[in-house]
């Protein structure tokens, strides 16, 4: 009898009914993840703050020596440290701006009806889904100089995208470019279908050409979603490593991430590499900072 | 100076038909309000106008000028929606600038406009805010001044009040009202509530399922309703409509609801109205408003004796639930006039207030006595 009973509550109160009070529930949900992020997350970003003080060098069993700020100031005075900086920033503009431009444009495309809108949209959401080297591998071979299917398309003949020391940054951007418009797009058709169908109609009653409604109106109600758009993929592309690393070993595509790596697990430079590490932190959390002020201040209207 | 004329209006969604040949004129400085119920296709119709709407079959024609090919913007028409629909991110000037900013006219005639339509419409104060921080009346105003502000040729509203509550709506039906006197331009105004429509027009226009019913002044469909529909639907509370039959009786006409037990009297000259209105002996309906029934508290000569059933005290007057026959009247008196149900009354029907339709049809018969 007891059972039938049972099944009939739901699953909160048929715990509750097992004796499991919400205190408990809590605590057995609560308890594990609070302990995983202090000893997966926290812990090792404070440890390695510690590091970043020191001469620690993770390949050597000598004891780390305090060093003050001796790592941060041999980073921020190291012009190839900067010239790192300067392709990321690179990096940054030309794959998150294509990205806003591509994905904007191809959701304002698809922000009507018509037929297989629903399957258009989850094709064109592919690229997102797919593994990080996977992409960056597969497009290396898109860009082959001999016998990639890029060049074949567009008539270059023999042009090397990856290994031209020009032209590297820009394949790898591409690239990013490809993979990720989906995602600015999927944002952007969601700001989009948001802005309510009356307005365009007022517009319209109002005399108002497209490209002023578009300019006054749809862009002004989508920016908050841009925006969003825009702190992710800049956070993404500030940090990314996998395509750059994987499809090109040019200097000129030696973005801070790739610097990070070779610094930590190739030279050994523990201390130093955990003081980059946090000055990168601070750039992101700053750059993020700024946009999200920045949206509070859209939002508001 | 702008005349509005629909010709033979036809428009489907898929297979339903919405507007079913619609002819209307409406003349330069009217205000006409179009009634019906919800789906009536009263606001299809306005969207058409406005070019928000294609439609099937037909013309429109503003100024004597075919435009139902062209856009909204082209049509010079102004259209207040019932959501609003102000530009959430824009302050209020720039709701009521966005118009003549979108046209692009000179800053100074922009700012000059906007302060004059803001003080017509008394929201001077509320220039700075945005929508967000005003009340419902205060978002009406602003999206009439944004209609009002470019001086369109004709101004259309669609249910513009419906969302506001009881009070409110009271209010802002005086203002409407109050600005198109002032501002005297052609006006379409399209509600399902018959008392705003009452209150406003200058022409009511009754549609329903598409077909329009009745166009005539407030008085006219009030006292003289086409058919069973616009009867119903025009007046509160709602007219009476009982089965009757006609009776010869002496020298006076006499109409016996069923099951009564003797007839109200009614002028001789009844039986050759209907006769002429074209009544076919049976299957005539007797229309009164509440009232038209008239009540006595003692016995009367040419009164029937019944019984009150129901009594809804409205504060002003009284409804009161009348049994003849098998069927109720209702009956408006003076407040607490009957004290309580069951109590036996003596009620007429007054023959200048009587209608009679063709229960088939649903057509008046005409009959004026």
């Amino acid at each position: 009898m007891t059972t039938i009973a049972l099944e009939r509550l739901d699953p909160s109160s048929r715990a509750a009914a097992r004796g499991w009070s919400d205190l408990t529930i809590r605590n057995v949900f609560i308890i594990p993840t609070i302990v995983f992020l202090i000893v997966f997350n926290i812990f090792p970003l404070l440890y390695s703050l510690g590091y970043s003080f020191t001469d620690f060098r993770a390949s050597v069993s000598a004891p780390a020596n305090f060093v003050g700020l001796d790592n941060y100031k041999r980073l921020l005075s190291d012009p190839n440290i900067w010239r790192n900086f300067t392709v990321t920033a690179k990096y940054v503009i030309v794959s998150v701006g294509g990205q806003m431009i591509v994905g904007f444009g191809i959701a304002l495309l698809l922000n009507r009806a018509f037929p297989f809108k629903g399957l258009f949209t989850t094709l064109l959401l592919l690229p997102m889904m797919m593994s990080m080297a996977v992409v960056g591998l597969f497009w290396k071979l898109l860009y082959d100089p001999s016998w990639g299917i890029i060049n074949y398309a567009l008539g270059l003949g023999r042009f090397d995208w990856l290994s031209n020391p020009d032209m590297a940054l820009y394949a790898v951007a591409i690239t990013d470019i490809w993979m990720w418009s989906p995602f600015v797009m999927l944002l952007s058709l969601a700001g989009l279908s948001a802005v309510p169908k009356h307005l365009y109609e007022a517009a319209a009653i109002d005399r108002a050409s497209s490209w002023y409604t578009f300019t006054r109106i749809t862009l002004p109600l989508v920016a908050p979603m841009l925006l969003i758009a825009l702190i992710f993929r800049t956070m993404e592309a500030f940090k990314s490593f996998d395509l750059p690393f994987i499809m090109s070993g040019q200097p000129t595509t030696e973005v801070i991430a790739i610097r990070l790596y070779k610094m930590a697990f190739q030279e050994w430079q523990t201390g130093l590499s955990c003081a980059l590490a946090y000055i990168m932190l601070i750039v992101v959390i700053a750059i993020t900072n700024i946009y999200i002020k920045y949206l509070n201040r859209v939002k508001e209207r | 100076m702008t005349h509005i004329e629909l010709r033979d209006v036809q428009k489907f969604f898929g297979e339903v038909q919405v507007i079913k040949d619609m002819n209307l004129v409406i003349e330069d400085n009217e205000f006409i309000v179009m009634l019906g119920p919800s789906g009536c296709g009263k606001t299809t119709t306005l969207r058409a106008v406005a070019g928000l709407e294609t439609i099937d079959e037909g013309d429109i024609l503003i100024d004597g000028k075919v435009v139902q090919h062209l856009k909204a913007a082209d049509r010079d028409i102004a259209f207040v929606f019932q959501s609003f629909s102000l530009y959430p991110h824009m302050t209020v000037y720039e709701n009521i600038a966005f118009p003549l900013r979108a046209t692009g006219q000179s800053r100074a005639e922009i700012d000059r406009a906007v302060r004059q339509v803001a003080d017509v419409l008394r929201i001077a104060p509320l220039l700075k805010r945005r929508p967000s921080a005003l009340s419902g009346g205060d978002m009406q105003r602003v999206a009439i001044g944004r209609a009002l502000v470019r001086s369109p040729k004709a101004l259309l509203m669609d249910e513009p009040i419906g969302a506001l509550d009881a009070k409110l709506r009271e209010e802002m039906r005086t203002e409407i009202k109050r600005l198109h006197m002032q501002q005297g331009s052609t006006t379409v105004y399209v509600t399902h509530d018959q008392v705003e429509a009452m209150a406003l027009a200058d022409r009511i226009v009754i549609m329903n399922e598409g077909v329009l019913q009745q166009v005539g002044s407030p008085d006219e469909v009030y006292l003289h309703p086409a058919n069973l529909f616009v009867a119903q639907f025009v007046g509160s509370p709602v007219m009476n409509i009982a089965e009757a039959q006609v009776a010869e009786a002496d020298s006076e006409a006499r109409v016996v609801m069923p099951g009564a037990a003797e007839g109200f009297v009614f002028p001789r000259n009844l039986l050759g109205r209907l006769e002429a209105g074209g009544a076919k002996g049976d299957g005539l309906a007797l229309g009164i408003r509440p009232e038209g029934v008239l009540v006595e508290r003692e016995r009367r000569e040419g009164y029937l004796p019944v019984e009150a059933h129901i009594i809804e005290p409205l504060g002003s007057h009284d409804i009161i639930d009348l049994q003849v026959g098998t069927q109720m009247l209702r009956a408006r008196t003076k407040a607490g006039f009957v004290p309580r149900p069951g109590e036996k009354v003596w009620v007429r029907i007054d023959p200048a207030q009587a209608h009679f339709f063709d229960v088939e049809s649903g057509r008046s018969l005409g009959v004026r006595l």
